[in-house]
């Protein structure tokens, strides 16, 4: 199993969110997040004071899946979420040694 | 008495009192989410505090009839003798001494509550308070005696500018000025917050500045056209000229920053139509509406630029008091020293407007306001600095550092303004499924 974590720009989420299910992931968790990569932020003007914003607001997406899925569920994730503009985010993906659902106590792929 | 000049400035004084809480969203959403409700409570309590001084003995020394030039005597503490008749201000008036009393309460109220704005974050609360009671009842009072009150109806009794034909219709000289050096001086006798300027001082929520801007706009109509004092054509020209004034400076701060920062902003909106609102404030009966425009269009660029000079200068003027109510204050104060003009006396209403520099009255005018705005600019910051200076050194006046780090809200008033600070307002969202679903919810 792997677990598929995406960085994402915030208005992004209902597009990523919808492409995954219909590819048939059964679940996700959503996270709000800060941070910046290569952009570093922007600056803001308040009565011609200027200051730096170095987190940018972002959302965090993840998704457990089974092995044969992963590197599909990253494409659509990152089909989904790319408008080609700085700032559009990361996916990556760790391997999971084991998940159990809690309300029946199944283990492994049974319980994705 | 005079049923719809009565009508008039008791509805004016209700639209008047409307700034309060305008003003304090208004300065409520320049802060940081963690010291909102202080912003609100500093505005707010000095409704509750300057209500019962005012009825003590604030309308006494501001209007009583048995003082001197400098203030107005105490025959009217408590109010039981004011209750009587007809108000009298260098003339005989329609309304009821009571309603004008009540009109001029808001404004000692708005007044202190202005100088709120250059002291955010770091003012313990119990300080504020003591501070708005010592500064309203030796400032305030005696300063709108000086600018406000004409005396009897013989004009015994009148406050010194007054007496001298200082031009300030609403307040430039005794409500803006008065504060914005006020402001200054508590601003300078704080100190800076932690961190400042360096740290992120960005405004938390500028729909609530944008609101205030509307509330303030909206009760000001109360400040400058209530002044008056009737129902009547200065009423109208006061109204007119503080719609012109106001849109003119918004429209010119915005431009300021087009031009110079790239970028039209909210903010800059709001803080332009305010410093319009302060410099038409006296100017608004002795001008005809197209100099109205020209004022707004002064006071939006000249404050636009006013309030970067304390990055300069040094001094955490938090929300710019000084920039917007004693610059703007002091633009409209000198402009009618050039512009006012005899032509705003209309339908003899009872305008009392003189010819300034432009309109062949020579200097006359312009000295005497400027006379007025020094006097009241100096004699406010030295009060001010010592007031603030004795209530540091005795109960404490500026927050610990450590409360200021976790927010004035929480040390100061163990309360929150929203669940959670922080994050980045984000929320996961649903999809819109029809109005008034009912669904049955398994037990």
């Amino acid at each position: 199993m792997k677990l598929i974590t995406a960085v994402i720009k915030p208005h992004k989420l209902d597009e990523v969110k919808s492409a995954l299910e219909s590819f048939g992931v059964q679940g996700l968790t959503v996270s709000e997040a800060s941070g910046y990569g290569r952009q570093k932020g922007h600056t803001e003007v308040y009565r011609g004071a200027e200051y730096t914003v170095d987190l940018v607001p972002k959302v965090r997406v993840e998704v457990l899946v089974d092995d044969a899925d992963a590197a599909d569920v990253v494409d659509v994730v990152v089909k989904a979420a790319q408008t080609g503009r700085i700032g559009d985010g990361k996916v990556w993906v760790v391997p999971i040694e084991d998940v159990v659902r809690v309300r029946t106590g199944e283990r492994g792929i049974d319980a994705l | 008495m005079n049923s719809g000049d009565t009508a008039w400035v008791l509805a004016s004084a209700a639209l008047v009192l409307l700034m309060t809480p305008g003003l304090a969203f208004f300065y409520g959403g320049m802060v940081r989410a963690k010291s909102v409700l202080n912003m609100l409570m500093m505005s707010f309590v000095t409704i509750g505090i300057v209500s019962i001084l005012w009825t003590l003995y604030g309308f006494s020394v501001s209007f009583g009839l048995t003082g001197n030039g400098f203030w107005g005597g105490l025959n009217w503490a408590g109010m039981g003798e004011a209750m009587k008749g007809l108000a009298q201000n260098g003339a005989q008036l329609g309304i009821p001494n009571l309603a004008f009393s009540m009109f001029q309460l808001m404004f000692a109220i708005i007044t202190p509550a202005l100088i709120s704005g250059a002291i955010a974050d770091r003012a313990k609360f119990i300080g504020w308070s003591v501070f708005v009671t010592l500064w309203a009842t030796l400032v305030y009072f005696p300063v709108a005696h000086w600018v406000f009150a004409f005396g009897d109806k013989n004009g015994n009794g009148a406050g010194w500018l007054a007496h001298l034909g200082v031009e300030d219709f609403a307040g430039g000289t005794a409500v803006h000025i008065n504060a914005g050096a006020a402001g200054l001086a508590l601003a300078i006798v704080l100190g800076k917050r932690n961190g400042w300027p360096k740290a992120q001082f960005k405004p938390h929520n500028l729909p609530f500045v944008m609101l205030g801007a509307g509330l303030l706009w909206f009760g000001w109509f109360g400040f400058n056209a209530g002044s008056a004092l009737a129902a009547n054509g200065l009423a109208a020209l006061a109204f007119t000229n503080t719609q012109v004034a106001t849109a003119s400076a918004a429209i010119s701060w915005i431009l300021v920053e087009r031009f110079r920062d790239g970028h039209a902003t909210s903010l800059g909106f709001a803080s332009g139509a305010v410093a319009g609102l302060v410099a038409i404030t006296p100017a608004c009966a002795f001008l005809v509406p197209w100099s109205a425009i020209v004022l707004g269009l002064v006071a939006g660029a000249v404050c636009a630029y006013a309030v970067g000079m304390k990055y300069r200068l040094g001094f955490d003027d938090s929300l710019d008091v000084v920039g917007v109510h004693l610059v703007g204050g002091i633009v409209g104060c000198l402009f009618l020293g050039f512009f006012s003009t005899a032509k705003a006396n209309v339908n003899g209403a009872g305008g009392t407007a003189v010819d300034g520099l432009f309109y062949g009255g020579g200097f006359h005018l312009l000295g005497i306001q400027a006379l007025a705005a020094g006097s009241v600019l100096l004699y406010s910051f030295v009060l001010a600095f010592v007031i603030g200076y004795a209530i540091n050194k005795t109960i404490g006046f500026r927050l610990d550092p450590e409360a200021e780090e976790s927010g004035i809200d929480l040390d100061q008033h163990v309360e929150t303004a929203y669940e959670t600070l922080g994050g980045s307002g984000f929320r996961p969202s649903g999809t819109f499924v029809g109005a008034h679903k009912t669904e049955e919810v398994p037990a």
